[in-house]
């Protein structure tokens, strides 16, 4: 075997799943896996207790009302992907879930997996950021500005589950991402959003965590052209660095992202 | 030991598993359908690929339980009564394979690709080969394969 033994828990709703996790002693919740299972498999986790939350259909769903999309944790990529309510409502979120990974893993993933692993380099926290959306979940209600705290970082709690993100409807959003050619995942991604309460911009892969560039949001604020950011640079000093690319390559990255995010809106 | 019922290729199942078994172990050491193959093991690769009600998922990234319920089609499950899947059919015409290591997920996949994705020209095929790696044939002829045979699928139905 690959993964170490666990205790393996198909809870038939969300307070099941929520009680099995306060008995167990090193238990994690599992959603699509498609991040979890390699984990597990490379024995980089171990939990003592796998908790499936794939079977709770409750949390599969996607809604649109005048102003908001709402979307349920355990939607899988390729559903938002296809999605006729994402196309009209946000189509550069339909645009991003079907560049995440492959149609394989599409498949599997779910939002609410991505989200709660929070990697660096995944795709949707930059379109929760750059959205301002709400994450609920089994306990309140997140603002995006407040869920993403660092790497693989959130302000989950132990044992609380995300039920479903709240996307405002923008006037206009643009995702461009530069993949890394073998993983697929973001070397850099930004989402830039023109929304009520101003313009937002997003950015995943190049940091540590995904973050917002207010220099440009305000640029954008004045002026929705990709020439308005043109000469805005990020710093290079906070980026990631590794085989893939320098920090100073993700800088220049992320305006050239930029630009042509606000070009596709 | 976790419990586990479903339909593969048609036939029911129902046994028990430890929970830790990876779904192209189940099909492969318990199943005897060793058509779905591991090549990297990590999920890249796409070699394991089977279908989880009707849609293509990559066996070695998931466990067996969570096939619960499920209704899953392997390699050894296209063809019919002795025929061939008008995929594998086009996967032999195009010469679409050289080692064969890699084709019974990419027809998994192809098939899949057709399905969702009828009228793909060719830059679609190649992008949504994206999670299926080939070593020998530089996938010219596995694109020209799922083309084909999209046309001949479209033109049945």
């Amino acid at each position: 075997m690959y993964t170490k033994p666990f205790s393996y828990h198909r809870p038939k709703s969300l307070e099941d799943a929520v009680a099995l996790f306060g008995k167990s002693s090193d238990p994690r919740y599992l959603a699509g896996g498609q991040t979890l299972i390699p984990t597990m498999k490379q024995r980089l986790a171990a939990p003592s207790d796998l908790i499936d939350l794939g079977g709770l259909s409750a949390l599969a769903f996607i809604r649109k009302s005048a102003d908001m999309l709402m979307i349920g944790a355990g939607t899988r990529h390729a559903a938002v992907a296809t999605s006729a309510d994402v196309k009209s409502a946000i189509p550069a979120l339909a645009y991003l879930a079907e560049g995440i990974g492959d149609p394989a893993v599409r498949h599997r993933g779910t939002i609410g997996g991505s989200l709660a692993n929070n990697d660096p380099a995944a795709d949707y926290p930059a379109a929760v950021l750059g959205l301002g959306a709400t994450v609920k979940t089994t306990k309140r209600s997140i603002a995006a500005d407040e869920f993403f705290t660092g790497m693989f970082e959130t302000a989950l709690q132990d044992g609380e589950i995300v039920t479903e993100i709240a996307f405002p409807i923008p006037e206009k959003a643009g995702y461009a991402k530069f993949p890394n050619p073998a993983s697929r995942y973001a070397m850099v991604g930004v989402f830039v959003a023109k929304v009520k309460t101003g313009v937002r911009v997003a950015v995943t892969g190049a940091g540590p965590c995904v973050f917002r560039v207010p220099q440009m949001e305000a640029a954008l604020a004045k002026d929705f052209s990709d020439g308005a950011i043109a000469n805005i640079k990020v710093a290079a000093d906070d980026l990631n660095s590794d085989l893939h690319g320098s920090r100073e390559y993700r800088a220049h990255l992320v305006t050239v992202m930029a630009r042509r995010a606000v070009a596709g809106a | 030991m976790p419990k586990i019922e479903m339909r593969v290729n048609g036939k029911p199942i129902s046994v028990e598993t430890e929970a830790e078994t990876l779904l192209v172990h189940f099909l492969r050491d318990r199943l005897g359908l060793t058509g779905t193959h591991v090549g990297c093991d990590t999920g890249q690769c796409g070699a394991c690929t089977v279908h989880l009600n009707g849609e293509a998922v990559k066996s070695c990234t998931m466990f067996a339980v969570q096939a619960h319920g499920a209704e899953i089609t392997t390699i050894e499950g296209l063809a019919k009564n002795g025929k061939l899947h008008p995929m594998q059919e086009a996967f032999r015409e195009h010469h679409a394979l050289q080692c064969g290591f890699c084709t019974p997920g990419m027809i998994m996949a192809a098939v899949d690709i057709v399905r969702r994705k009828p009228n793909a020209d060719e830059k679609t095929i190649r992008q949504e080969l994206e999670g299926n790696i080939c070593r020998c044939t530089g996938y010219h002829n596995i694109v020209k394969a799922i083309a084909s045979a999209a046309a001949g699928m479209g033109a049945r139905s």
